[in-house]
């Protein structure tokens, strides 16, 4: 009983501050006080009016689409490798993959950073998609490995005695069987890459992703019933690709990510 | 091809490994080497010569062990609280709960995971704060005001709450695999439930949590997000001053030099990790 009434009270704890956020979104006034004042609808259009919300979300998803189509490919490569041979390294090369997200985010941006300014590289959207797919291609490397170690070689090796040449093979039965575990790493991907704001202050140049509009609009403290709204919508574009990716893994693929972060 | 059987693997293999050694390998050893060098105070351009002088300031400054203390204190009160958050709930999740709440409450705790983290450090701004919803309930049953926006104590607050699902993902899979018979016979020789938690329960648990307070300490100590939206003067953290001195100061190489701190903290600590075997419960 005891251990009931602890469960509930963590839950509540964990909910109740993403409730209030939602409900600050449909806050009447401009100041952000409780209890809030009344209900409206206003923020909303005022939000998707404002250019430089537009421009951040632009960018943001410019950058989420690149660094996830990277990741993808890199991550599958990756994985269809490694799980084929079973070579001296095969570790070491793992824990290459999942470092980016086990160092704290402030060591990957900076190590980046010093990097592009050693190497001359202004900084601009390019940059914000290379940090974003060190970190993104292990959740898509993770999903595809998985998946491979649960199908069976034989229907590979069947295609292949069958005569089908190695692309062919590919194409027609690898593909399919990884198909949703593809989907499912490209979902955490992009949602990951959405909302990453830490390695982004350090790669990003003078844009702005809409996480670091939303950061210094907190800092600044302008902007708030706009934050709101913006808030609001990003929990909802990152839990919508992350169910999504829990049905098609039943559930493992997101756990397994995240306790890879 | 057929006669090469590595030729395949090794062609698949090139482009990832070559991303992860020519841009983040060679960015994470640059960032060493970095830590070695210097700038020109007037022209703020690094200077490459070889020497320990960031090394020396962090070392005998008091500021920066100031700092280093307090982002080390605070993540490990930050992972305490999690691990006392956590195992109870982890433990009806994995020992008490049927099947299906036990399913319901895993997504629960996954969930705000994946909800953005500045929306949830948000959140807490907006409970924290002085006009904020704490304020106003504790009030409204007539206690003071707490007023914890913009103090050490909200910091602590708003990390525990973040990194907590981190904590009880792999205890509550730590729990799982506890055997039933165990308990059982502990049971059968007489011991109350309290009883068998601490003595059986608990040890066979450890690697878990262990694997979960890699991620709520290394995450703490890597962050500077949080101490400049929640905490007030004074909470600055190892992070803020590698971001200012990126930023403003631009020195690269002392801000360098510095990220070496928690990446050697974290170096002892997954270490000892290891030792108390928690990466096979990861």
């Amino acid at each position: 009983m005891a251990f009931r009434i602890w469960a509930v009270l963590v839950l509540l704890f964990l909910f109740i501050p993403i409730l209030i956020i939602f409900l600050y979104a449909f806050n009447q006034s401009n100041i952000e006080s409780w209890p809030i004042s009344g209900l409206s609808m206003r923020w909303f259009g005022s939000t998707w009016n404002d250019p430089d919300v537009r421009t951040a979300l632009e960018l943001s998803a410019k950058t989420a689409v690149s660094a996830t189509a990277l990741a993808l490919v890199l991550g599958t490569c990756a994985a269809l490798a490694i799980q084929r041979a079973a070579f001296f390294g095969r570790d070491a090369i793992s824990f290459l993959f999942v470092l980016p997200l086990a160092l704290p985010g402030i060591i990957t941006g900076i190590a980046l950073r010093a990097f592009f300014s050693f190497n001359g590289i202004e900084l601009s959207i390019w940059t914000i998609v290379v940090g974003h797919t060190t970190f993104c291609i292990v959740v898509v490397y993770n999903n595809v490995l998985a998946r491979l170690r649960r199908t069976q070689g034989s229907l590979i090796e069947a295609a292949m005695d069958l005569g089908a040449g190695p692309f062919r093979t590919f194409v027609d039965v690898t593909l399919p069987l990884i198909s949703t575990s593809l989907v499912a790493g490209a979902m955490l991907a992009f949602a990951l890459s959405f909302d990453e704001v830490i390695v982004t202050t350090f790669t990003a140049g003078a844009q702005n992703t809409l996480p670091i509009w939303i950061f210094s609009a907190l800092r600044t403290g302008q902007h708030l019933p706009e934050v709101n709204v913006v808030v609001s919508f990003v929990i909802l574009i990152t839990i919508v690709p992350v169910v999504i990716a829990a049905r098609l893994t039943g559930g493992s693929g997101v756990g397994r990510t995240q306790t890879a972060r | 091809m057929w006669r090469l059987p590595w030729l395949r693997p090794a062609l698949l293999l090139a482009p990832p490994l070559a991303w992860m050694v020519f841009v983040y390998l060679a960015s994470l050893v640059l960032l060493l080497i970095t830590a070695f060098w210097t700038i020109d105070t007037f022209t703020t351009n690094t200077v490459q010569a070889w020497n320990l002088d960031n090394f020396r300031i962090i070392v005998t400054d008091p500021t920066y062990q100031h700092i280093i203390t307090r982002t080390v204190g605070i993540a490990a009160l930050v992972t305490v609280t999690d691990i006392v958050l956590a195992f109870p709930l982890a433990y009806y999740m994995a020992r008490v709960a049927s099947r299906r709440v036990q399913t319901l409450l895993f997504a629960a705790v996954l969930l705000p995971l994946w909800a953005s983290y500045l929306a949830r450090l948000y959140a807490w701004i907006l409970i924290l704060n002085h006009s904020g919803v704490l304020n106003w309930g504790l009030q409204s049953i007539g206690l003071p005001a707490p007023n914890l926006g913009y103090t050490n104590t909200a910091m602590w607050i708003v990390f525990s709450y973040i990194w907590l699902p981190f904590m009880v993902i792999p205890t509550y899979a730590a729990l799982e695999r506890v055997p039933d018979s165990l308990l059982e016979a502990a049971a059968d020789l007489g011991a109350k439930r309290w009883r068998a938690v601490r003595d059986i329960v608990l040890p066979l648990v450890l690697p878990g949590i262990v694997a979960g307070s890699i991620f709520t300490f290394s995450l703490t100590l890597g962050d500077y997000v949080t101490p400049i939206l929640v905490g007030g003067a004074g909470s600055q953290f190892i992070g803020n001053v590698v971001y200012d001195n990126i930023g403003i100061a631009n020195n690269v190489p002392f801000a360098a030099a510095l990220s070496m701190v928690p990446i050697a903290i974290m170096a002892v600590y997954l270490l000892a990790a290891k030792r108390l075997g928690a990466f096979e419960a990861l």
